[in-house]
């Protein structure tokens, strides 16, 4: 049931998987790796290199690594500068000072422009945890996602984000990559490659489709697998490419699973939910039930406690499969 | 070949600066005003008063200091210039087309529909445009970032960037002067066109305290100096005293006159965002002479 695009595998008492990885982690790693083959990599961090991991770059190439202090928006201009004279910048920070201090600079000074800078962020979501609301960003994809030129990539796990980094570093153009805090279960297989608006099959089945981003992959596999046991057959699509989506695989399974679920980490409002949903209406109108935050901001926790305190669980997810099927005609 | 070709840059610019003369450079203006007026007049919208004041600033930058050719916009070693006070855009229109980027006839396509002239600057080097540009207070940051690439690759090229007192009270202009000064970054040229009115009335109206602007630059790091905008022997003079110096940045608090030129449009609040008419431009084109 599971395809070999995942690493996942079934087991009697549940899904097993190889290990875990930060996407932040994957990001330091591949820094490492591309700069040497790579000279017109800059990386650009927001006082919080420890943190995003860039800081294992800045130490070995400190002539590229340029550390902009508290100052978001200059710190996309800067950027912006160093693509238009030919350097690849990638900037990195967390989510909300990444995206939502100077999402008006990313407008004018990147996307307008169609310059080559990746933005890279780290922390996105409630799973930020204790530092509470202020810094749970869930509303990165919808302003991501609705700037012309932009493309956007929320990776499900470590080995899936190095294939990103790799992938949005051969692209010319605005990239914006998704990234945690938390540490995520490892759902892609080893040799998996990311491709700009495909969205990889994890799991075959008929009678509904969860497609899921970001940590919700794993909540969405292990919804499948429980439903599995009560007989209901689910597929699961990995939606990491949410811009340019994956149009043809939502189509497909609208059409051969009739039903449709969509989970993510984010405001309900302008992330994967609303643009399956779109893709939906216009396409191939079938039943969708949409997991998310509702018209919420975050609060202090520990990331598993929000979850389940937001509704972000494979319970949650199986309970949203069964109506969808219920309103199938 | 790269030897031949920066040759040919500094060839091109020594030729210019010997042939120019500050007579010469104020005859350039005044054509450059009234190509801005025309354009101004036909598009039947636009930016009047700070197109006008920063005039003789972007003319002695491009006549007289830039190292550039037209006829290959993305020289890697040309200096840049970045506008960041893209409603001024009518006037880098008009003096990238005297600097031979791209016909005059074109001037008349300003603000419409497919045309490479947007109301607003659009990033196009093969226009000679170096950035986009619209929503103050953008233009340093992206000035740092090309300053930076450039010493890291290790070109000896300039970057100039205008602003206006709109981008002086938009808080990234302040962080990214504090970048500036911080990456010793004297490859930088800073030049504030203060015409001293904005959109809505006079600066000591609205946002009296973004004074002293000399001092202001000082305290963070930066050589600032302030000239009257509108005499090329000091413009010129500070330009060159931006080059000289070095591990610091140099602003040019450059004093202008909102609407310089023309007597109905000097000083004026009004037309800040507000094209000649017909019976206006008349007027004007009589005033600036043939």
């Amino acid at each position: 049931m599971l395809t070999s695009l995942t690493s996942v595998q079934e087991g009697k008492e549940g899904l097993r998987y190889s290990g875990s990885m930060g996407i932040r982690d994957a990001f330091g790693q591949f820094l490492l790796e591309e700069a040497a083959a790579n000279p017109k990599l800059v990386v650009l961090d927001g006082d919080l290199s420890s943190s995003t991991r860039t800081i294992l770059f800045g130490r070995k190439y400190p002539d590229r690594f340029f550390n902009m202090g508290v100052a978001e928006q200059d710190m996309i201009g800067t950027a912006a500068g160093l693509a238009m004279a030919g350097m690849t910048p990638l900037v990195s920070s967390f989510t909300i000072f990444l995206i939502g201090k100077p999402w008006e600079q990313i407008r004018q000074s990147v996307c307008y422009m169609n310059l080559n800078v990746k933005l890279v962020s780290s922390h996105a979501g409630i799973t930020v945890g204790p530092d509470g609301g202020s810094h749970q960003c869930i509303e990165d994809i919808a302003l991501m996602r609705v700037l012309p030129n932009m493309k956007v990539i929320v990776p499900a796990d470590g080995v899936e984000a190095r294939s990103v980094f790799r992938a949005a570093v051969n692209h010319h153009g605005p990239v914006y990559i998704r990234g945690a805090r938390a540490k995520f279960p490892i759902v892609m297989a080893p040799d998996y490659q990311f491709q700009l608006g495909i969205a990889p099959l994890l799991r075959a089945g008929d009678d509904a489709t969860i497609i899921a981003c970001g940590l919700m992959v794993t909540k969405a596999l292990e919804a499948a697998f429980s439903l599995a046991r009560e007989g209901i057959s689910v597929r699961v699509i990995n939606m990491s490419s949410l811009k340019p989506l994956d149009e043809d695989a939502i189509v497909q399974a609208a059409g051969e699973t009739g039903a449709l679920v969509t989970a993510e980490e984010h405001s309900i409002f302008g992330g994967l939910g609303s643009a399956v949903a779109q893709v939906l209406g216009q396409h191939c109108p079938v039943p969708l039930e949409i997991v998310a935050i509702q018209d919420k901001f975050g609060t202090s926790g520990e990331p598993d406690e929000l979850l389940v305190h937001y509704g972000l669980t494979e319970k949650e997810i199986a309970a949203k499969v069964k109506q969808v099927i219920s309103r199938k005609r | 070949m790269e030897g031949e070709k920066r040759n040919l840059g500094f060839a091109v610019r020594s030729m210019v600066r010997k042939k120019i003369d500050i007579q010469w450079l104020e005859q350039k203006a005044k054509e450059i005003r009234k190509d801005i007026l025309i354009m101004l007049n036909k598009a039947g919208s636009g930016h009047t008063g700070g197109s006008l004041s920063a005039c003789e600033l972007v003319t002695a930058i491009f006549f007289a200091k830039l190292r550039h050719h037209p006829a290959d916009p993305s020289w890697e070693d040309r200096d840049r210039f970045v506008l960041s006070k893209g409603h001024a855009a009518p006037l880098l229109y008009a003096t990238l087309a005297h600097a031979g980027y791209f016909d005059r006839k074109e001037l008349s396509t300003l603000r419409r529909l497919g045309s490479r002239l947007q109301g607003h600057t659009e990033y196009n080097l093969a226009l000679g445009v170096e950035s986009s540009a619209g929503s103050l207070g953008h233009g340093l940051s992206i000035g740092n970032g090309m300053a930076l690439a450039l010493k890291l690759n290790k070109r000896k090229s300039r970057v100039y960037v205008l602003v206006s007192d709109g981008d002086v009270q938009e808080g990234q202009l302040w962080e990214a002067a504090i970048t500036s000064s911080h990456r010793r970054l004297d490859n930088i040229c800073l030049i504030i066109d203060n015409n001293d009115i904005q959109l809505d009335g006079h600066i000591r109206e609205i946002r009296s305290t973004i004074y002293p602007l000399v001092e202001k630059f000082q305290a963070f790091g930066w050589q600032a100096l302030e000239i009257d905008g509108h005499d090329f022997k000091q413009i010129l003079d500070a330009l060159n005293s931006a080059e000289a110096i070095k591990g610091k940045p140099t602003a040019i608090v450059a004093k202008t006159i909102k609407g310089k030129g023309v007597s109905i449009f000097e000083g004026q609040v009004k037309y800040h965002g507000i094209a000649p008419s017909d019976e206006e431009l008349a007027l004007a084109l009589k005033e600036l002479g043939d």
